[in-house]
């Protein structure tokens, strides 16, 4: 679809490789560590049923007598030994997180991925159209502003409880998420796109393929979207972050995936109730998971931002 | 037993001091809690909190002591008419006065009777048999039931007494309507004879309580009382630590070990009137969320696997921390109709468990599990801890874990096919389990038998009991039902909950079983 | 002008509307709220009747139309659960909420300002670095893991600060409390004005920096700087100057949502203020409280973000020839 995908012949990865882009990226260590942190935590999560010690997410495999062990040390009944411990529920902590990033991360995937696509198409097509259908749309989007993402994500979960049938809230509860989360985050996308798609379609090639006859979605997707790529990059790894932190929010509200399945969300809410008690290991490497994946991915948007920005350069 | 004795020699012994030095110290006492009370309407909410702080304002004919038993209170004595058994005869207390100064008499007795009763109020199902009150004299009153109700000073624990002109005089004689959509004038104010009375409430944020001199009991060693809830756990065990409140009553069982090793803070421990447990449909043809077919509980080998599958030793020790009671009698043993044999459960029986479902689906079978997440003690721990068990025999359960305003609705809706419930009996007495869980659902009764049990042999049973006069036979009949109820497996009892109070050290208190503390019994050092 | 201020009124009115809607039929969704209102041994045949009694089994359009008329005269009837007419409750509530947002604003305002010129001015400096990186650290925490943590080490266990509530407040007139009289007050306050301020500081300090640094690369700071103006001069006289429009902009703007992100701070504090409120509204059911709390939020966006318009369209002529340009 879009028409600078890297590599589709060698002369693309190389010209992606020789790229002023990528020079700035190889000489930014920061950026290079964060990537690095990043690839590893996502390695992790995605290769989980592999690498991961035992399943959490299968039940029939949990002895609850395990529960608590502290990490390192052999369980005082069942004389087993876990490297980050185990949780409440006698569960591996190092698998548990593995598995629940590997929640987080598709959560917080796909609700980008949902609010890019939103947001791009309602961008593209308020600016293009004008008047008072951009009024109307931008307005929707103002008013949305004014709403944390948290309250809307409250909302629309409140509103998939009165239409899903109880006994599939389970199997849904991820997608419900996605889309709470997705819709809460469009905004950002449709502003930027818009603005873009103003300023272009008055400029003398969109004008000049309106002339003969282009159809506008085409003129929109091939013409304007590639000059939006660099900012839409930015927002949506941004949007990642927070869109994983967002996840944790509405599971610490107790809104979020079920806990037979945790994200790391759900883990840190589980772990939060152990901070007094002691239970150190709970509530800390699920944090410090989130915190290192928010970081990274954080850290390499801020990165390409100003990398992108040829003014800062 | 002999916890309440050395209490009340403490209380007696502390009296007695604070008399001889002249004037009361004054104390104050910080009180935190999870939730706070819905209303100061004395008939409008039957909930726990609310009843909890109303008890420090407002007094009741009948109290309950930290056993169990009924000691007077307004009421000095009790009996049945010795010419009419549908009669109960209540000798009230004299010289005891209001809040505002005004004499409490029959009259305000009768119509506190005639407010309860109304149909605003939340308490007309515990008062369903009471027909109507009249003062015979100054200090005695006629409750005339619509028939025998031997046990019915039990159901006055939780009745409020207000005062008759100042109900009138501030246009509050009807409990908080709802569907009028103003506001009652008792919602915030009140006038009762308990041992304080209010000095401000800013709903949620705090309410604060203090003496009150012309209290009829012994006075109280704490002359003030600062109730604030704080909902979350984490907040609410840190306000105690840093010194912001001195006596927190819900206590996460994962604190308590902590909270015992600090300096300064001690915890008190001790039963709730309140069991959990599992219910299913097993009545229904086919479930909801099941991939089978058929209903899979209503196989009794099912129902016994799932028996066997429990743990609760194991829920016990590590979900619970040791505070909890595990039995398979779905009832508390405060409560009448309680015996050891219903309490005894075995060790699980993982393989013959597996083996019992696999006779009947060779593949398992799936079902979904609703589960309350703020309400009893760590009930969402205890389904995932359940989940687990049933997994290993190849019951594959997904769980619905939600707040408890959305888990209600499902049992009272018929919408759920496996839940958790916790059941506190306040009458203390097994009619009141059968009345809302056993009995098939139909007008008032079977409210919460969320699992359509239905058997017209017990149902007729359950109806004898609310009017048997002879206490023996009544037990009978009560040990006749429990067994049908045991062997049909209606309920999958896991434990008895205990409560933890923590308090600042020197102060101290006992767990009420109703979680009821009162804080007018509670001694210094 | 006049047209542009009736357009801007017009659409205001729509958007509160469109809110209404949306606040009160989606919450007719959540749960049952009879059953937060009565207790678990009513019958089901009197839940029937209060439901009747309510209104909850009339038709929702009319039920939405009966919400808007009470609405507008800022009557949202009586909350189910506190018993307490909503508006009141709201309003008891809100000062709690507008003075924490209003310090952690601030706070938020003039942390973010400061360290937002100093990375943009030492770009390259190592300490530039540390702060940056610090900032995302503390965006890439959770809001309430960010709290427990702070009542963590700041309350339990070095007992400095006070762990939740506002301490002691002092009433001004009939509808203001405050606790920035007292000492308690102030205490309470220091631990959720920077729970809550945080994540908005480094977002003033992004779009500082940023705004700077665009700044710092026009050509009159360039003439500037060539004139021989001092760098102090360039910097804070010219760049600064010339960056603090859209921050001021933006903050203000940003407060409609510190008011709303609250709801986690509160709740993580058990700060008495409308978030908390809300959250409480919504584990309850309490259908009026959250719709009223809904429209408050609405009607505080609209009107900052109509103030803002008007100021803008007063201050930058140029910016009428856009709009008008845009309206066709």
């Amino acid at each position: 679809m879009t028409p600078n995908t890297p590599g589709k012949t060698p002369g693309r990865l190389y010209r992606l490789w020789d790229s002023d882009l990528f020079y700035a990226f190889r000489t930014a260590p920061v950026a290079i560590v964060a990537t690095l942190v990043a690839l590893t935590i996502i390695a992790c999560a995605v290769l989980a049923p592999w690498l991961a010690p035992m399943n959490p997410y299968n039940p029939g495999g949990l002895n609850l007598m395990n529960g608590f062990t502290p990490p390192m040390e052999p369980n005082a009944f069942t004389g087993e030994t876990f490297l980050m411990g185990a949780d409440n529920q006698g569960r591996d902590m190092l698998s548990t997180i593995m598995y629940g990033t590997r929640t987080s991360l598709f959560v917080g995937a796909m609700a980008v991925l949902f609010a890019m696509t939103l947001g791009i198409s309602i961008g593209l097509y308020a600016g293009w159209r004008g008047g008072w259908v951009d009024g109307a749309l931008m307005r929707v989007a103002d008013v949305q502003l004014a709403f944390p993402a948290i309250l809307i994500a409250l909302l629309i979960f409140g509103i998939a409880r009165g239409f899903i049938p109880d006994n599939m809230r389970d199997q849904l509860a991820i997608w419900v998420l996605i889309v709470a989360i997705g819709l809460s985050d469009w905004v950002q996308f449709a502003r930027v796109v818009r603005g873009a798609t103003m300023v272009e379609k008055n400029k003398e090639y969109v004008q000049a393929a309106r002339v003969i006859g282009a159809h506008p979605a085409k003129i929109m997707f091939r013409h304007i979207l590639p000059n939006v790529m660099g900012p839409v990059l930015v927002i949506a790894t941004i949007s990642l972050a927070l869109a994983i932190i967002a996840e944790a929010t509405l599971s610490f509200l107790g809104v979020g995936v079920p806990p037979t399945q945790p994200s790391l969300g759900t883990l840190i809410r589980i772990g939060q109730g152990f901070l007094i008690s002691g239970e150190w290991w709970i509530l800390l490497f699920p944090s410090l998971t989130l915190l290192a994946l928010a970081l990274s991915v954080n850290l390499l948007g801020d990165w390409l931002r100003d990398a992108l920005n040829p003014r800062l350069r | 037993m002999t916890k309440l004795a050395r209490a009340l020699s403490l209380s007696a012994s502390v009296a007695a001091l604070a008399l001889a030095a002249g004037a009361a110290q004054a104390e104050t006492v910080r009180w935190a809690r999870v939730a706070d009370a819905l209303t100061l309407d004395p008939h409008s909410q039957n909930e726990g909190p609310t009843l909890a702080l109303l008890r420090h304002v407002y007094g009741t004919l009948v109290s309950r002591a930290v056993d169990g038993s009924l000691t007077p209170d307004l009421a000095t004595s009790w009996e049945i008419h010795p010419e009419d058994p549908t009669i109960w005869v209540l000798h009230l207390r004299e010289g005891v006065t209001f809040h505002d100064g005004s004499a409490f008499t029959a009259e305000d007795v009768v119509f506190s009777y005639e407010r309860v009763l109304h149909e605003s109020s939340g308490f007309r199902a515990i008062h369903a048999d009471v027909v109507g009150a009249e003062a015979v004299d100054e200090y005695t009153v006629h409750v005339q039931m619509s028939g025998p109700s031997p046990l019915y000073p039990n159901n006055l624990t939780n009745f409020f007494i207000v005062d008759k002109t100042w109900a009138e005089a501030n246009d509050v004689v009807a409990p908080q309507n709802y569907a009028a959509g103003e506001e009652n004038f008792a919602v915030r104010n009140t006038n009762g004879t308990g041992p304080y009375q209010l000095v401000s409430r800013d709903p949620e944020v705090r309410t604060v309580l203090s003496v009150f001199d012309g209290y009829y009991g012994d006075a109280p060693q704490v002359t003030e009382v600062i109730y604030q809830p704080i909902a979350e756990a984490a907040t609410r065990i840190a306000a105690l630590l840093s010194g912001e409140v001195d006596f927190v009553q819900d206590v996460p069982v994962q604190d308590i070990a902590r909270l015992e090793q600090t300096d300064g803070i001690a915890i008190t421990t001790g039963p709730e009137n309140r069991n959990i447990f599992f219910a299913y449909n097993a009545t229904s043809p086919t479930l909801r969320s099941t991939n089978v077919a058929d209903n899979p509980f209503s196989h009794p080998e099912i129902r016994e696997a799932m028996a066997l599958a429990l743990d609760r030793d194991a829920i016990r020790q590590v979900v619970m921390r040791g505070q909890s009671q595990p039995s398979a009698a779905p009832l508390p043993p405060f409560v009448n109709g309680w015996t050891e044999e219903m309490n005894a459960y075995g060790a699980p029986d993982y393989e013959r468990a597996a083996e019992l479902v696999r006779s009947v689906y060779p593949d398992g079978f799936s079902v979904q599990l609703d589960c309350p997440n703020d309400r009893y003690l760590n009930d969402e721990a205890i389904c995932q801890a359940t989940v687990g068990m049933l997994g290993r025999i190849g019951i594959n359960v997904s769980l619905n874990s939600q707040t408890r305003s959305l888990h209600f609705p499902l049992i009272e809706n018929l919408e759920t096919d496996f839940y958790l419930l916790g059941w506190g009996v306040p009458t203390f007495d097994s009619a009141y389990v059968f009345n809302f869980l056993v009995h098939t659902r139909e007008g008032s009764y079977g409210a919460y038998n969320g699992g359509q049990y239905s058997n017209p042999e017990v149902d007729a049973m359950i109806e004898e009991i609310a009017t048997m006069t002879d206490l023996d036979e009544r037990n009978a009949t009560i040990a006749r039902i429990w067994d049908r109820v045991m062997e049909d497996r209606v309920f999958l009892n896991v434990h008895n909950q205990l409560l933890a109070y923590a308090v600042r050290e020197g102060i101290n208190i006992d767990v009420h079983p109703e979680n009821s503390p009162t804080l007018w019994t509670v001694t210094i050092d | 002008m006049i047209a542009f201020i009736i357009r801007r009124l017009l659409q205001s009115v729509i958007v509160m509307i469109a809110v209404a809607a949306v606040s009160f039929t989606l919450f007719r969704f959540v749960g049952d709220p009879i059953n937060s209102m009565v207790g678990q041994e009513t019958s089901i045949a009197d839940r029937q009747a209060l439901r009747d009694s309510l209104g909850l089994n009339d038709p929702i359009v009319l039920q939405f139309g009966r919400f808007l008329g009470n609405a507008l005269q800022g009557e949202f009837g009586i909350s189910y659960r506190l018993q307490m007419p909503v508006t009141e409750l709201i309003l008891q509530r809100l000062p709690a909420t507008v003075e924490l947002a209003l310090v952690s604003g601030l706070l938020a305002f003039v942390l973010g300002l400061s360290l937002g010129v100093y990375t943009a001015l030492r770009r390259r400096g190592v300490l530039s670095n540390i702060i940056m990186t610090a900032s995302l650290i503390g965006v890439s925490l959770p809001t309430f893991l960010i709290g427990v943590l702070l009542i963590w080490v700041f309350a339990v266990e070095l007992r400095w600060l006070p762990s939740n509530g506002r301490g002691e407040v002092v009433a001004l007139g009939d509808c203001w409390s405050t606790g920035l009289l007292t000492h308690s007050g102030r205490l309470a306050l220091i631990l959720p004005a920077i729970t809550l301020g945080l994540y908005q500081m480094t977002l003033i300090m992004r779009l500082v920096r940023a705004e700077m640094l665009e700044v710092l690369r026009a050509d009159y700071i360039k003439f500037a700087r060539a004139r021989g103006l001092s760098a102090r001069a360039v910097n804070f006289g010219h760049a600064l100057k010339n960056t603090l429009v859209p921050v001021i902009t933006i903050t203000g703007l940003q407060l409609g949502s510190i008011i709303a992100f609250a709801i986690i701070t509160e709740t993580v504090f058990n700060w008495p203020g409308v978030g908390a409120l809300f959250i409480n509204s919504v584990r309850f059911v309490d259908v009026p409280v959250m719709a009223a709390y809904l429209m408050m939020i609405a009607l505080i966006f609209v009107v900052i973000n109509l103030i803002v318009d008007l100021l803008y369209y007063a201050v930058d002529p140029r910016l009428r020839v856009d709009r008008a340009g845009k309206a066709h």
